[in-house]
């Protein structure tokens, strides 16, 4: 019996849950005032609802079909799975989507799909949503295509014309793990398959000589996932990828997902509960990549590889390199304010704004939201300075959590 | 004392009219009593407020610094009583300190930027959280929607305009304890007063809440961060908040469950995709001992690590009987996403040079000494890592047997990395160049500069130099290929 467009849609996002990437920001500005048609987006994305698995939903999530050729085994899609098939029409996408908008469940779509017939034909079918979407339907508001490695560059083309974000999951961090677990994907497939799309955002970025005027092409721009705790690389080794992929692809985000158990999951994988502190210490470390000016040696070096579970990185780069501490909030750099734990880049910039006026003393940052706890014993302020706090043999258990009695059943 | 008497429902120009009048007069903060009466009309009009002393002479008018407004009509929605007085004051202490607003650490401005944030932050819920049922149309042609939603601060006036960009199309009504505001396709109405929930249903929300459920990882459970930005106080609108318990308390049986079954046998259709998979034929055929076969050969190569970090292989490009073969370096960032030597910023430079010395470039053999892109990432960038030795030595079998193929009469090495990779000679570049070195199978080899050199050049004078240097070497070159095919 044929499924209900309910039953499979319980199915296709099921099946696209273990996509981490929800975000709906970062692309121009548009409305429908104007315009006419439905929709906007408006620079910073908005999350819907949260599920309590602690992710945002932001997109509709789902799977054109479920059915796949490939057998990735990280994958619940996998040919090899036994896993409910379902797929829906171009159309019944389209007005799922348009009616979930129209009652403010979301900000617009995330299209995938499992490899059907050819990389071509599964392609073309995501394309023919979107392009739906937005000429026969006026939409304005956001659109993220999965685009697939070896389909044709016309599709990319039109794919990047309708679409805010296009992304490509590079799924695990080594070579040696794609071809182990996605035997069908070709990692230098995958590869340039970004950079060819990175040459495409650029050269539609580069003003026409005749109307100065730049192309509207993927204003998104692409991004990647990688799965977390599913071979054995280390932090190391991913935030390496990261930021190989960041230089090389102009990224705009590396998703890490944790590895979760799977349904009818694939014997040559761990049974393991997803690593979702690891996770969280990944995310964190790749920002201190991007935005505070670490690298990567710096932050994974004291640790051999892994970063600690404990602690944050930052905090335990600072541990690790008492000798650059402590800071004085009143003269240091900006560069230098940023390494101390506690001081995000918005706090920074209030200080460096701030010490113009006036010196800061420790009142000064707790009303800047600073936490007096973290930072006390890193930095110098009018009227403090740490002595004998940055000194102690023992720094760092003032930030180890507080140890749990367990209780007796 | 003067008392200022306002409704307080988040009307900017309420305040603003009155601080206003109140500053103008000289009326300092501590003589300012701002009161608010709500929507209680009569309590409202009973207070007049007292005549303003007369201000002497013509008074400046009042000015302030352009953070100060975006930031006053925020604080305005919230519903902290003392907000009007803390404006006020922030007027007051603006007028002898101008660039107060950039002192963050300050208490006022600190207290403000809180308020503000906290109005912001209730405005960008309510974009979130404000769920649309579909009602009854009145107008031929267009739907209409009705959203019922709980606010915490004066903030659906402000937030309104947001619900008419995005949803122009269609009627709707937005009716929150805080005022409604409504939209008809032509005008954006807001009534200040408190609205009550008629309780719409809409049959959609189902199938919202199928998707909500399913896509839902029950592997992970973080209930803090989903508490953290779906606090519990704006669940009662929310069509999907009333499956969280349950979906919490199944979570760890699900898992469970998920894990206990063990892995059951492919379906049958996975064979049949595994057996077409294995039965096409995996490389493209070319005719071998050609330039061609080489080049899809070489794509494959895991000779050295730098495969796993690199694009793609990055190989000679040119006609195999070129007479002239001229060989770099390795590729850089933009050889290495076109899959094409010499395309980047030194690849423009070096078409320059060719183009001045009267060479043609199609009728070159281009190379490289080492085929893979080697770099450091360095944020947004890659910077480019001179290959070592073993880079070199790695990738010399391709590039002898390009030299195998292609026999050329001369090769020119571009840079220090192509002498060595070609002759073995470590001598800085400076005593090497221009001095002709035959090579076996009488192959002679041309030393000059990278073209890259001329871009990493910081004065002018001396780049200028160094170019017409390298075109008289290229136009050497172009000289001694045409000779030696002459002794041919």
């Amino acid at each position: 019996m044929k499924k209900s467009l309910q039953q499979r849609l319980a199915v296709l996002s099921d099946a696209a849950k273990y996509d981490a990437s929800c975000a709906s920001s970062g692309t121009v500005k548009r409305d429908s005032v104007t315009s006419g048609g439905l929709g906007s987006t408006e620079g910073a994305g908005i999350c819907h609802a949260y599920a309590p698995d602690g992710r945002c939903i932001s997109l509709l999530k789902i799977l054109l079909t479920n059915f796949c050729i490939f057998d990735c085994a990280y994958c619940i899609n996998r040919s090899s799975s036994n896993v409910e098939r379902a797929r829906f029409t171009p159309e019944e996408v389209v007005w799922l989507m348009l009616e979930f908008y129209r009652r403010n469940y979301i900000e617009g779509l995330f299209l995938s799909s499992g490899i059907i017939r050819s990389p071509d034909h599964t392609m073309g079918e995501m394309v023919r949503v979107a392009r739906e979407l937005r000429t026969t339907h006026g939409f304005r508001g956001y659109i993220h295509l999965k685009s697939i490695p070896d389909a044709a560059p016309e599709l990319i083309e039109e794919a990047g014309l309708y679409a805010d974000r296009l992304s490509l999951n590079i799924e695990l961090p080594t070579d040696a793990g794609i071809s182990r677990f996605a035997p069908e994907k070709r990692p230098s497939g995958i590869r340039r398959a970004m950079g060819d799309l990175r040459r495409k955002i650029e050269a539609a970025d580069d003003p026409t000589l005749q109307t100065k005027k730049r192309k509207r092409f993927v204003p998104g721009g692409q991004s990647t996932q990688m799965i977390v705790g599913a071979d054995g690389a280390d932090d190391a080794t991913i935030l390496k990828t990261s930021a190989r992929l960041y230089g090389s692809y102009g990224l705009k985000r590396v998703y890490y997902s944790a590895f979760s158990p799977i349904p009818d999951a694939s014997r040559i994988l761990p049974l393991i509960k997803p690593p979702l502190v690891r996770e969280h210490r990944l995310y964190q470390a790749d920002w201190l990549y991007r935005f505070y000016g670490f690298g990567v040696d710096e932050i994974t070096a004291s640790t051999g590889g892994m970063l600690d579970l404990d602690m944050d990185p930052k905090l335990a780069w600072a541990l690790a390199n008492r000798h650059a501490f402590p800071v004085d909030v009143n003269r240091a750099e900006r560069e230098t304010l940023l390494r101390v734990p506690g001081l995000g880049t918005k706090t920074v910039d209030a200080i460096v704004s701030s010490r113009r006026f006036r010196r800061l003393r420790l009142e000064d940052l707790a009303r800047l939201g600073v936490s007096l706890r973290k930072v006390r014993a890193f930095i110098e302020a009018d009227g403090w300075t740490p002595r004998r706090l940055a000194d102690r043999a023992d720094l760092k258990t003032l930030f180890a959590r507080k140890p749990e009695q367990l209780s007796l059943l | 004392m003067y008392t200022i008497p306002l409704l307080g429902r988040g009307d900017f120009s309420e305040w603003r009219d009155a601080a206003r009048m109140l500053a103008t007069a000289g009326v300092s903060p501590r003589e300012a009593d701002w009161r608010v009466y709500g929507l209680e009309e009569e309590l409202f009009e009973a207070v007049v407020p007292p005549p303003l002393p007369k201000a002497d002479g013509i008074a400046p008018p009042l000015t302030v610094p352009p953070g100060f407004l975006p930031l006053a009509e925020a604080v305005v929605c919230h519903t902290e009583p003392g907000r009007y007085h803390l404006l006020y004051r922030l007027l007051w202490r603006l007028q002898s300190d101008r660039r107060l607003l950039e002192l963050a650490a300050d208490k006022d401005v600190a207290w403000a930027r809180l308020l503000a944030k906290n109005v912001h932050r209730d405005s960008h819920k309510m974009t979130a959280f404000v769920r649309f049922k579909e009602i009854a149309g009145v107008a031929e042609g267009r739907r209409r929607f009705f959203a019922w939603f709980e606010p915490t601060h004066f903030i659906v006036a402000r937030t309104a305009p947001f619900f008419r960009r995005r949803f122009a199309d269609m009627d709707w009504i937005i009716a929150t304890p805080m005022g409604t505001a409504s939209w008809d396709g032509e005008s954006l109405i807001f009534d200040v007063r408190p609205a009550e929930n008629p309780g719409h249903g809409d049959p959609t929300d189902e199938l919202w809440r199928t998707y909500y459920s399913s896509i839902f990882n029950p592997a992970r459970l973080k209930l803090k961060a989903m508490q953290t930005e779906m606090p519990k106080k704006y669940w009662r609108n929310l069509p999907e908040a009333d499956l969280i318990p349950e979906m919490i308390a199944n979570a760890e049986a699900n898992v469970r469950a998920m894990a206990e079954r063990a892995a059951s046998d492919p379906p049958l259709f996975h064979y049949r995709l595994q057996d077409a998979a294995h039965a096409e034929p995996q490389l493209v055929p070319v005719s071998p001992g050609t330039i061609a076969a080489l080049r899809e050969e070489a794509r494959h190569c895991t000779r050295c690590p730098l495969h796993c970090t690199a694009t793609q292989t990055v190989f000679g490009e040119g006609p195999q009987d070129a007479r002239v073969m001229m060989v770099g370096e390795q590729p850089g960032d933009q050889e290495d996403l076109a899959g094409r030597p010499f395309v980047g910023p030194a690849g423009k430079v070096f078409d320059a040079v060719l183009k001045e010395a009267d060479i043609a470039r199609d009728g070159l053999y281009l190379t490289n000494a080492v085929k893979h892109f080697k770099y450091e990432p360095r944020g947004k960038r890659r910077i480019h890592q001179k290959p070592d030795r073993g880079d070199i030595e790695h990738c010399r079998w391709w590039l002898a047997k390009e030299v195998e193929l292609v026999k050329p009469r001369l090769i020119v090495a571009l840079g220090a990395t192509a002498v060595f990779a070609l002759s073995g000679e470590q001598k800085p570049l400076s005593q090497l160049r221009g001095k002709p070195i035959t090579m076996e199978r009488n192959i002679v080899l041309y030393p000059t500069i990278h073209p890259s050199y001329l871009l990493r050049l910081p004065d002018e004078a001396a780049r200028k130099r160094q170019h017409a240097l390298f075109v008289e070497d290229m136009q050497l070159i172009k000289h001694l290929g045409e000779t030696l095919a002459a002794q041919q």
